[in-house]
């Protein structure tokens, strides 16, 4: 990898340096339950962005005054590890991260039951392995369907994904090249269910027009994105209905 | 004892009305509280300015220090703002290292600057790749009556503009101070517009009740010719496309009555 930004991102035939259109999504590849120890995991691949996503819980908080007696707290830490980016990240959680973790957090809790599960704690803990541009974004996508696999109720699965503009177009889920050579980057989550936008940030310029149209971009984006989100979770949990049914099956011939 | 947590009857209250239009502080739906601006209070900071919203008040400090550019920007000088939520502002706030709302806060006013482009950074060079100046913008919450994003970002831009840098020369390779001073290079004026939601409405300037039962925050904020250049939502609930769109509509009116008042200084 080269730190020059190479002169163009997009080429005259609306070509992208990775060979995507314009509208077009990095491949996305979602699997559900990887991780032993935790009550819900998930692990997502979007172009060269890995990241994966674990839930413990609801369980008792510590420490204890952070309890509320009507609902559970949702603890989330975005992290990435130290290997994640070009140059070395240190360990210590950054301001970005800081940051990342507090809109992260609240773009998930509109879709979780919290009033279920009062004087608990949901903790989310969202680790980047490789980071490639729209990790927040990935990350949000991955941790809701660790929170699914953990068996939480839930109004809607979250979506993520991020369109912007870059050499004058509007482009849908920036690489971290096009972030960094873009004019602007915005990043939304939506619960496509409840019609809900609950992340939305941008940093950039556009205009009032072109955000109109990017922001339809990014939701024509989170759409595809649950899609994948459900197929994936179909995967994990029709193959699983199968075995049962099997099981079920043998014993009732056993008897 | 003093208590800023408004009763449920009130927040209640609060809520009702915003919902048939109105705000218990008389204010229409778009009405920012009055602002009072007043550059240049700190002498011993290069730049400084308070600016009052209502009773929410804010003290930006702007200091300079030589350092060494980013590796990547080695021809632009280096802007880093920092929050403090002070605790003599708020019964709410404790001493301590920045918690996420005052990291969140400068980085939401760090934003505004920093993608407007409004400080000209290539002129801050002394040596390229070797010797820059940095800019430290602090924002200091001196009351917390609501929308301390506007009122931050408010001041940090009015200081900005206050902010006069030294005369310097460069001998081989050491800084010399000349006499005399010339303000900062400044070239975008970027202001924020905070709304609210209660009741599915939304709300420009939330004052601090009304904080206090709003489902969600948006944060847009404008450059001077009326280009969306920062965005951020807060707070647990959501927003609909339709109501983002709208909301970006009002903050561009929004953000130039907003800059009259900082320009005018």
């Amino acid at each position: 990898m080269s730190h020059k930004k190479p002169e163009k991102l997009i080429d005259e035939n609306d070509v992208r340096l990775d060979g995507r259109k314009l509208n077009e999504m990095r491949p996305v590849k979602i699997e559900v339950g990887v991780l032993g120890n935790a009550d819900g995991s998930a692990y997502i691949e979007q172009g060269k962005n890995k990241i994966l996503a674990a839930v413990y819980g609801p369980r008792e908080v510590h420490p204890k005054h952070l309890a509320l007696p009507d609902r559970a707290v949702l603890r989330c830490r975005y992290h990435m590890a130290p290997f994640s980016v070009q140059e070395r990240k240190s360990p210590a959680p950054s301001r970005r991260e800081l940051e990342l973790s507090k809109v992260m957090r609240e773009s998930l809790e509109p879709s979780i039951f919290t009033e279920y599960y009062p004087r608990t704690s949901i903790d989310l803990f969202i680790e980047v392995l490789q980071a490639d541009g729209g990790t927040r974004c990935a990350g949000i996508t991955v941790a809701s369907v660790a929170l699914v696999d953990a068996g939480l109720p839930m109004r809607d699965l979250v979506s993520a994904c991020a369109a912007g503009k870059v050499d004058g177009r509007l482009v849908l889920d920036l690489t971290d090249v096009e972030d960094k050579g873009g004019e602007a980057d915005l990043p939304l989550a939506y619960l496509p269910n409840a019609n809900a936008i609950t992340l939305l940030q941008m940093d950039g310029m556009m205009t009032g027009e072109e955000f109109e149209h990017v922001v339809n971009l990014a939701l024509d984006g989170c759409k595809q994105v649950s899609q994948i989100q459900r197929e994936a979770l179909r995967a994990k949990y029709s193959v699983a209905k199968e075995a049962e049914a099997e099981k079920e099956g043998a014993e009732a011939g056993e008897e | 004892m003093s208590s800023i947590i408004a009763s449920r009857v009130r927040q209640k209250r609060v809520a009702q009305l915003i919902s048939h239009g109105k705000r218990l502080d008389g204010r229409e739906l778009n009405d920012y509280r009055e602002v009072q601006v007043e550059a240049g209070l700190i002498e011993r900071a290069e730049g400084s300015a308070r600016v009052r919203l209502g009773k929410t008040e804010v003290l930006v400090g702007v200091k300079f220090e030589m350092g060494e550019p980013f590796p990547d920007t080695p021809n632009e000088g280096v802007l880093t703002v920092n929050a403090e939520l002070v605790p003599l502002a708020s019964p709410t706030f404790e001493p301590g290292p920045p918690d996420e709302n005052s990291i969140e806060l400068a980085r939401v006013v760090d934003r505004g600057i920093r993608e407007s482009k409004a400080i000209a950074t290539e002129e801050l060079v002394i040596e390229p790749g070797k010797k820059v100046f940095v800019v430290f913008v602090d924002v200091y919450v001196l009351n917390h009556d609501g929308n301390l994003i506007d009122a931050s970002c408010l001041a940090a831009l009015a200081a900005l503009l206050n902010t006069k840098m030294f005369n310097y020369e460069v001998k081989e390779g050491e800084v010399k101070i000349k006499p005399g001073y010339k303000p900062l290079p400044i070239r975008n004026y970027p202001v924020s517009v905070t709304f609210a939601k209660i009741n599915d409405k939304l709300v420009v300037d939330p004052w601090l009740e009304e904080e206090q039962v709003m489902d969600a925050r948006l944060t847009m904020t404008i450059e001077k010719d009326g280009k969306i250049c920062a965005i951020q939502k807060g707070g647990y609930g959501y927003f609909t496309a339709e109501q983002v769109i709208e909301a970006s509509k009002i903050a561009r009116q929004k953000a130039e009555e907003q800059r009259k008042l900082v320009m005018k200084e």
